[in-house]
């Protein structure tokens, strides 16, 4: 694999192969040190056209954690601000000659554009409202250890499906792993034509506990602006998922960041069967194994023993 | 009127040609057979028998087993000229079109600044005369500076030499103001040519509404945004029996609508564009900008049905390009963002040829018709090729294979939604009001007699 642009481009098995890279790190994770030499020597450029905690953050600690030489660009206070193009941008920064370019980006299509113009592996860390395959494997992953497999299993994505890059991404990740999917809400925020991706649409929580997974997406305060929804209360009042309407078998996600007592009821957020927190830490997991995949994917895996390489110094001159 | 009557053009040689044993087929005028087209001081003069055609010093071309086509008529191209030169000016975009085999286009108005006032015509009228390879003639908008508010002057826009008006990439959103413009139409004529749109509802979609636009997480822009302002204007039309011109139909509710009015008796008429005709919204997956991002959307397969339908039953009456070029830095950029707009004039024949003609679809006559049935909306003379008339003459080898963008464009850009392409069908000469045109490079025309 060379990049990773859309979850659409990948098969079961891709898939499956970073979820079983990522289980690897996972154990690394437990270590003191928790540093492996994989990618040593190698730069990795982190390019975010829009804000971002938890997505930038893991992306940047996982190339770390892999060793590489890091350079974050924030479009803010860089010379996008004074004009530039993407395009200009992404050779500017293709002359340090990096291994790879994880970008995020506020249109559809950026990350596989950049991909056209540079010798770099390309990360598509969120375009637009198109995708956003990170998110989608690190939920995939989150769930895989629960149950072990998504095969048959029933999931929910309610929300603000129409503005959800998450959505479409997981919709199709999660239908890939064998998971059958039906998407909820309000028919303003539900995009037309999505039934097409093979899922079902309903506009009620009614048989809401139909579903062993329930995914909550991100309700935005300007959306009833737009006359998506009346109100961020009414909005609530329909479409929030709460413990009542939960059973206690259900697991409970959310991409983040939550909006506390709009989509999620604080009681359910802090609910066990809530996976949200296992979700952040699943995401510096699936991030250095995408890392992995796409920079040493074609190498015999480095087998990550105890002790090997952690924290041993490369001599001067050897290549790294 | 005929041709340079209402157009301007660069003065230039009258052609004194015989095309020797050319497939002649006008459906309009009836004529379909092989002839000796003698054309004498930029006229029609015969349609002799194969091989007998005479005239005293003209060129013999030998077009046997080549088309010769009344040339098109394309009444809606983007020469962005004055203000973005870098991406066409007259020149070059009349050049464009006189290598798609056309004798006469209308050049659009939402130029910046757009072309409001009579000495914008008149500067461009001027141009025209200066460097235009064929026939063109120049739109005024509706409304002052294409801000949908107030009225051009045009009375004194049509006493400069304004064809018709339009507002062409913005709709007229107020009703009020649309009512008024169709009421003003009866002091000075021009038929008034709508981009039909709703601003509310496209709001910022980029491609048509529906499950590709789900797929992708792109914002759509449903079919109803073009058919209701279509039915509105209409029904605006009907009340005040005025002359309309729908720009580009995309959807297949538009056609509805464009055949219920004119079952109706409504002064109407209706264009498509050759990419609307060959493309679906199904190409807009690869992300490419360049070449499937132009409004209105590509749509479903559905819509492209109808408009192949309504081009057969003649609701849609004309083939209009909206030759819409933009430089590679507009277009380099993610999907969203990009300027909308292709290219067109110089593949529209062979890419419709390619896509409907070979397979069945349509048959040659029907293309050939539609190709110069944009003249008539704007009470311009059709080209024809019955003696007598002025020579307007599309040659064209049908056999022809080509790459589209391998030699080149002569457009000065290159965003043609036929990019790559392997077409069929080639125009190999245009004449345009009694002038050679156009005469691809590799084809020589042969000596005199």
């Amino acid at each position: 694999m060379k990049h990773l642009l859309a979850i659409e481009q990948l098969s079961r098995e891709e898939i499956e192969a970073i979820l079983d890279r990522a289980e690897s790190f996972a154990e690394v994770g437990r270590r003191d040190i928790k540093k492996v030499p994989t990618l040593r020597g190698r730069t990795v450029v982190t390019l975010f056209y829009e804000s971002s905690t938890r997505t930038s953050s893991s992306f940047e600690l996982a190339a770390k954690r892999l060793s590489a030489d890091l350079v974050s660009v924030k479009a803010a206070g860089s010379s996008v601000d004074k004009g530039e193009s993407l395009k200009d941008t992404v050779a500017t920064l293709s002359a340090y000659d990096p291994a790879a370019i994880v970008i995020r980006h506020p249109h559809a299509g950026a990350a596989q554009m950049v991909a056209g113009w540079t010798a770099a592996s390309v990360v598509n860390a969120g375009d637009g409202k198109h995708e956003h395959p990170s998110q989608a494997l690190l939920d995939v992953y989150t769930l895989r250890r629960r149950l072990g497999s998504l095969e048959g299993t029933r999931i929910w994505i309610v929300g603000d499906v129409l503005h959800s890059r998450v959505a479409r991404s997981n919709l199709i990740a999660f239908q890939r792993m064998g998971a059958e999917v039906t998407v909820c809400g309000p028919p303003t925020l539900i995009p037309r034509g999505i039934e097409e991706l093979g899922c079902e649409v309903t506009h009620s929580l009614e048989r809401i506990g139909e579903a062993e997974v329930v995914y909550a997406l991100r309700m935005q305060q300007e959306r009833m602006r737009e006359s998506f929804v009346p109100s961020l209360r009414e909005y609530a009042a329909t479409f929030q998922i709460d413990t009542r309407k939960l059973n206690p078998r259900q697991l409970l996600m959310h991409p983040g960041p939550v909006n506390r007592g709009v989509e999620l009821s604080g009681e359910a957020i802090d609910s066990p069967q809530s996976l949200i927190t296992e979700q952040v830490a699943a995401g510096l997991v699936v991030r250095m194994a995408i890392l992995y995949e796409l920079l040493a994917g074609g190498e015999r895996p480095t087998p990550i023993s105890e002790g090997e390489g952690a924290g041993r110094p490369t001599p001067i001159g050897q290549p790294a | 009127m005929s041709l340079t009557e209402t157009l301007d053009v660069r003065p230039g040689e009258d052609a004194n040609l015989i095309l020797r044993r050319a497939t002649v087929l006008d459906p309009v005028a009836g004529i379909d057979g092989v002839h000796d087209v003698v054309i004498r001081d930029g006229a029609i003069a015969a349609l002799a028998a194969p091989g007998e055609g005479t005239a005293e010093g003209a060129e013999i071309v030998d077009a046997e087993g080549m088309h010769a086509f009344p040339a098109f008529f394309d009444p809606h191209v983007h020469l962005r000229t004055p203000g973005h030169e870098h991406k066409e000016d007259v020149e070059t975009g009349t050049r464009s079109a006189a290598a798609g085999g056309y004798c006469g286009i209308l050049a659009m108005a939402n130029t910046e600044p757009p072309v409001s006032t009579a000495a914008d015509v008149s500067a461009l009228r001027e141009q025209a005369r200066a460097g235009a390879s064929i026939p063109v003639g120049f739109m005024a908008t509706v409304t002052r500076d294409m801000k949908g508010e107030e009225l051009t002057e045009m009375v004194e826009l049509r006493e400069a030499g304004a064809v018709g008006f339009t507002d062409d990439g913005l709709p007229i959103a107020s009703a009020r103001v649309m009512l008024r413009a169709l009421q003003y139409q009866r002091l000075c004529g021009g038929t008034i040519a709508l981009h039909e749109e709703d601003p509310e509802l496209s709001g910022a979609g980029v491609m048509h509404e529906g499950p590709v636009s789900a797929a992708l997480g792109l914002a759509g822009v449903p079919s109803v945004s073009e058919s209701t302002m279509i039915a509105r204007d209409a029904a605006l039309a009907a009340y005040e029996n005025a002359r309309i011109h729908v720009q580009h139909l995309s959807a297949a509710e538009s056609v509805e609508v464009v055949r219920a009015a004119k079952a109706a008796g409504v002064k109407i008429s209706a264009e498509a564009s050759p990419h609307h005709l060959c493309l679906t919204d199904e190409e807009v997956r690869s992300l490419d900008p360049h070449r499937f991002k132009m409004n209105p959307p590509l749509r479903r397969e559905s819509d492209r049905q109808a408009l192949i339908e309504a081009l057969r039953d003649g609701t849609i009456e004309c083939i209009a390009t909206d030759h819409a070029p933009h430089q590679a830095e507009e277009k380099d950029v993610p999907f969203e963002q990009a300027a909308m707009g292709v290219t067109g004039l110089e593949t529209a024949f062979a890419a419709l040829h390619t896509e409907l003609v070979l397979p069945g679809t349509i048959e040659l006559s029907l293309l050939v018709e539609r190709l110069a049935g944009g003249a008539a909306p704007f009470e311009i003379e059709r080209p024809s090729l019955a003696p007598g008339s002025e020579a307007n003459v599309a040659l064209c080898d049908l056999a022809a294979e080509w790459t589209v963008g391998e030699d080149g464009y002569e457009s000065r850009s290159q965003n043609s939604w036929c990019g790559g392409k392997a077409l069929t069908g080639r125009v190999m000469v245009t004449i345009a009001a009694g002038q050679v045109a156009f005469r691809l490079r590799s084809f020589s025309l042969g000596v005199a007699a």
